[in-house]
């Protein structure tokens, strides 16, 4: 599951509120080669939440984003697109689980895909 | 047994892992799934900007649309029930993103978030009730409420469905209609049975001239509203029967009973031991307009 995933993944058990962000529980974490597109990266750059962002990061042991939410007159600059690439798209977690914030819920994550079921007295 | 395989086992059951491989290595569905997706993509019309979106692809299985996305330069995120076809996308070493989730249950997405989603043939399960928990119309409004919320305004969704029967179709239809969407379906060849297609297309917000439904493929000149295709099944077989088929009646009067065609029956009827009159000049000859 990469951290663009986690930026738009939300819990959705019934009477949960704000499910977002989920915590992360890391137990193996890959780094995988993805092209660099940077329209798309100014494009997603609106969306993501960027502390929801910078945590996941953190959890993952990568350290090198800026810690507050930048403008978009980063864009421009290569090194932050880089970085934030690398973040976004090539942190991938492989092993570990997915914990609701209002519930404690876990979703776990196996070979990198999150199991997101729901038991039948949490739809 | 009926074909269908909504009427067997739950997806997740029925997509078990030989289930998964057999739908993956065929080509002929490779094929199928592949256009399916092409056209799905199509009705999203995305702004032709170069841009790459954020996809929602849902019942993804194996990832057999989704490869048409990622070839379209698009990032998406794949959602199915079934671990097993699961299993065989991240074998087949698919681009997007897989998560395991029942869409009946609500999409776990962040609002505004996806740019358009597209579904091959999955949004018919959602019609089975599998589990006594389950009740067809709390999931399509869970399915599609959670969807016009993770939508960002004026995306589009284009579902391929295989609706059993009409009510079928009108249940999906009045579950989105209900959810916020605008939208209605569009029919690819309404009038062959064979590569007939449905797709539901819907948008995200008010109806405006954005959101008006595409035309389907393949329809003739005449008037063929949702309405009127959305008929009885019988019309449409008697449509098709009454079809004229004049390429079939020149090859009939073509072959005609030329004198060669002749001798050839002949020939095959005495290699089979009737009793076969002879082969004179008078074989296969025009009587004269007197007699």
């Amino acid at each position: 599951m990469r951290l663009l995933i986690h930026n738009m993944l939300s819990s959705n058990i019934k009477g949960v509120i704000n499910g977002f962000p989920l915590r992360i529980e890391v137990d193996k974490v890959e780094e995988k080669q993805v092209d660099f597109d940077a329209a798309f990266l100014r494009k997603m750059f609106h969306k993501i939440e960027w502390k929801a962002l910078l945590d996941a990061a953190l959890t993952l042991g990568y350290a090198e984003l800026p810690e507050e939410a930048p403008d978009s007159s980063v864009l421009e600059s290569d090194e932050f697109l880089q970085k934030f690439h690398h973040a976004l798209l090539e942190l991938d977690l492989e092993e570990g689980a997915l914990v609701c914030p209002e519930t404690g819920r876990k979703f776990p994550v196996t070979k990198g895909i999150p199991n997101m079921l729901l038991h039948e007295d949490e739809v | 047994m009926s074909s269908r395989p909504e009427l067997q086992a739950p997806p997740e059951i029925f997509y078990d892992d030989t289930e998964a491989r057999k739908y993956t290595s065929s080509s002929r569905i490779i094929e199928i799934q592949a256009k399916l997706s092409e056209r799905a993509l199509e009705l999203l019309a995305l702004p032709d900007d170069g841009v790459p979106r954020l996809l929602l692809d849902i019942g993804c299985g194996s990832g057999l649309s989704g490869e048409t996305l990622s070839e379209n330069g698009h990032q998406w995120i794949g959602l199915d029930i079934s671990q097993s076809m699961l299993d065989v996308a991240l074998e087949r070493e698919v681009e997007g993103d897989l998560l395991l989730s029942d869409m009946g249950q609500g999409l776990p997405l962040r609002t505004g978030v996806i740019d358009g989603a597209i579904s091959i043939s999955a949004i018919q399960w959602l019609c089975n009730a599998d589990k006594s928990s389950h009740e067809p119309r709390l999931r399509l409004k869970a399915f599609f409420g959670s969807l016009y919320r993770c939508l960002a305004r004026g995306a589009k969704a284009a579902f391929q469905v295989y609706p059993e029967n009409v009510a079928q179709r009108e249940l999906i239809l009045s579950s989105a209609m209900r959810a916020g969407f605008a939208g209605g379906v569009v029919i690819d060849y309404p009038h062959s049975s064979k590569m007939r297609k449905e797709f539901v297309v819907l948008t995200c917000g008010p109806p405006s001239i954005s959101s008006s439904v595409p035309q389907g493929k393949g329809q003739d000149g005449e008037s063929c509203s949702d309405d009127e295709s959305s008929g009885d099944e019988e019309d449409q077989t008697v449509c098709i029967s009454d079809r004229h088929r004049p390429r079939k009646k020149q090859k009939v009067t073509k072959k005609g009973r030329t004198r060669q065609w002749i001798l050839k029956r002949k020939e095959k009827g005495r290699r089979k031991g009737n009793v076969v009159p002879r082969d004179t000049k008078y074989t296969g000859r025009k009587r004269k307009a007197r007699f």
